[in-house]
């Protein structure tokens, strides 16, 4: 299909730095300013799997790449899915692309969400704007596996009305037994719902503590409040994950970029406990 | 008959040439310090006569001096701007090209990496190597350039006789005497140079040479010589949990004092031997072909920390915490040892002079510990 070089390269010197080439099937316009990429993938050199909370270094020749948090179902072997916020260079030219195209990619990189320690517990997913994407592969999760979990709840807050991302699924992930809050920063006529920050919506559910774990993604100050939240309700620090973001140019741990402290958010992150976060973690410009 | 490995020889100084002659029939591509406008550099080299022959340097914060002088010493000075890095880890390199019309092309350019003998190491940048060899090559990831750069790479590692003000490898357990893996290390004489044989390869360079057991005159002679150069070493760091008091005074006013002063130049990341920071640079041209170029990147400049919404560190004040705090606190965490070697670059080529052993002296008066 593509007359990559990669196929002659044995796979032991095979650069990592070397993106594979995937296809758009699909672009799917959420809101005014994120689309959802659905890309296939060859099954050469290797079948693609991921974990959820993992990303994938996105390349447009060019243009560069961009890591790019993963949006579908790990379950779902032939294609993935990436919701593209467009708001720098690399996005901004994925989102004149159409169906059909061709783009690099390289990944998944990083760490997953640890959806084994919410097990036979209560999950609480707290995500901001696009931070909902990285969550997304949770949720696909939970429908699937329902029983495997307590209680449930999804806190989603976006800056107005029309920047929810995935909202025509909200009803139906309530039917399938998650508890879903939505708030807006600002709000509009039409919007008959919550105002207010994302973190003010723990005053809307009862925790406990022990028995929760929650994931959170989303802008860091957000997080440093959904921590607090947490915190307060006596939940333990290692209970509470946060999905990270740095600049990355590798996504392998070699290029310094996104170091935060001493991780290197590529690799020891993106998902993270606030209990190994917390000394270095939003602190003024670090 | 060539000398056991671990075997201690001596040489006389002439029979230099005929080390260098049989590395270039081996192939390899001879690297070592020479004279670039005004300052002794790395560069290719084929000839003894390269070197800086009769040369030394004088070395202070801020300041860097190559001068002339009557004795024929070949290794008579101290660390110069460049760093092994530079051949390991270049500053620009092609990682692939891509054309992309609908359907996506990715080439590869398989070029040979070349293979280098590096000639006149220092214990601080035989150190710094070791380090490098960490980040790139022992990690979860290796870069492929690196790695065949560096398993092919032959090194004549060489003993500082003399220390610049700005060395503290003392402090860092790096020097002056070479330690850890190297095919020769040499310490220089006035009339023979007394070589260490490290390794199978570093004994059937000696081939041709007159080489001779080193006796014990000699020995105690190159003793002596690097005993002299630790004697000269002024500045001091200590490095007894330097890590966490640097990660417990984070918010420390210290920082915006220091960076006051810092100009933000990136120099300091950019001499140092260690430092591996890279960014990613994209071309592309009429016909639609565009090439990805790994360069090297400072943690200096404001980029470095850019996500969508602005820059991480837009405060000199932060960025200079982020190298500091890098190379002191966060290393040790991500490979287990220190980023820093003590080879003082970063002190010299400062252009307002900061010295890091004085920074991190008023960080430990200021802590607690």
């Amino acid at each position: 299909m593509t007359s990559t070089a990669l196929e002659t390269v044995p796979a032991t010197l095979r650069d990592p730095m070397l993106p594979r080439a995937a296809v758009i099937d699909a672009i799917k316009q959420e809101t005014h300013d994120v689309g959802t990429f659905t890309l296939r993938l060859d099954e050469e050199p290797e079948p693609y799997a991921f974990r959820p909370g993992q990303f994938n270094m996105l390349y447009l020749p060019g243009f560069g790449e961009a890591a790019i948090s993963i949006s579908s179902d790990a379950e779902e072997r032939d294609t993935i899915k990436h919701s593209i916020r467009f708001v720098g260079t690399v996005t901004m030219g994925l989102s004149r692309l159409r169906a059909g195209t061709e783009i690099g990619i390289r990944g998944p990189y990083g760490t997953a969400w640890p959806i084994e320690q919410a097990r036979g517990r209560d999950l609480v997913l707290v995500g901001g704007g696009i931070g909902l994407a990285p969550l997304r592969p949770v949720i696909h999760h939970v429908l699937r596996h329902r029983d495997d979990f307590r209680k449930v709840t999804l806190l989603y807050g976006a800056r107005s009305p029309g920047d929810l991302l995935y909202a025509e699924s909200f009803e139906a992930w309530k039917q399938a037994g998650i508890d879903v809050h939505v708030t807006v920063d600002r709000s509009e006529d039409s919007w008959k719902g919550v105002v207010g920050v994302v973190p003010l919506l723990f005053y809307r559910i009862r925790i406990e503590p022990k028995e929760t774990v929650i994931f959170t993604c989303g802008p860091e100050v957000m997080m440093h409040f959904v921590a607090y939240e947490a915190l307060a309700r006596r939940v333990p620090k290692e209970s509470v994950w946060l999905s990270l973001e740095r600049n990355m140019k590798c996504a392998i741990g070699v290029c310094g970029h996104c170091q935060y402290g001493p991780l290197f958010v590529c690799r020891d992150g993106p998902v993270i406990s606030f209990a190994r976060m917390e000394p270095y973690f939003n602190r003024e410009e670090y | 008959m060539l000398p056991r490995v671990s075997a201690t020889v001596a040489i006389p100084k002439p029979d230099l040439q005929q080390v260098f002659d049989n590395l270039r029939g081996s192939r390899l591509r001879l690297i070592g310090p020479t004279v670039v406008d005004g300052a002794i550099a790395l560069g290719e080299i084929e000839r003894t006569e390269q070197l800086p022959i009769g040369w030394s340097d004088e070395q202070q914060p801020g300041r860097y001096r190559a001068k002339h002088g009557a004795e024929k010493t070949y290794f008579a000075f101290n660390v110069g701007p460049h760093s092994w890095r530079r051949f390991l880890h270049p500053p620009r390199l092609t990682l692939f090209s891509a054309k992309a019309n609908g359907k996506m092309t990715i080439e590869h350019d398989g070029e040979e990496p070349p293979r280098y003998a590096f000639i006149g190491v220092r214990a601080c940048d035989l150190q710094a190597i070791a380090v490098q060899d960490r980040v790139l090559m022992n990690g979860s990831y290796r870069d492929p350039q690196y790695v065949a750069r560096r398993s092919n790479a032959f090194i004549l590692a060489v003993n500082c006789t003399k220390a610049s003000s700005t060395c503290f490898c003392t402090s860092m357990q790096s020097g002056p005497r070479v330690t850890g893996a190297f095919d020769l290390a040499a310490t220089e004489l006035p009339d023979v140079f007394v070589l260490d044989v490290g390794s199978e390869a570093g004994s059937q360079v000696l081939e041709g040479t007159s080489w001779a057991p080193a006796n014990a005159f000699d020995v105690g002679r190159a003793t002596e010589a690097v005993q002299k150069a630790e004697r000269q070493i002024t500045r001091e760091v200590r490095t007894d949990h330097l890590g966490s008091l640097l990660f417990e005074h984070l918010e420390s006013p210290l920082w915006k004092e220091v960076s006051g002063r810092c100009l933000g130049c990136g120099n300091c990341t950019m001499v140092c031997p260690t430092c591996f920071c890279t960014t990613v640079v994209d071309t592309i041209d009429l016909s639609g072909r565009s090439e990805r170029i790994r360069v090297w990147d400072s943690c200096y400049t404001t980029d470095f920390s850019h996500v969508h919404g602005g820059n991480i560190r837009p405060s000199l004040r932060a960025r200079y915490r982020q190298w500091v705090t890098h190379k002191f606190a966060a290393w040790r965490e991500q490979f287990g040892v220190s980023g820093c070697v003590g080879c003082g670059r970063c002190i010299t080529w400062c252009p307002v002079g900061i010295d890091i052993t004085e920074v991190l002296k008023a960080f430990r008066s200021t802590g607690v510990k």
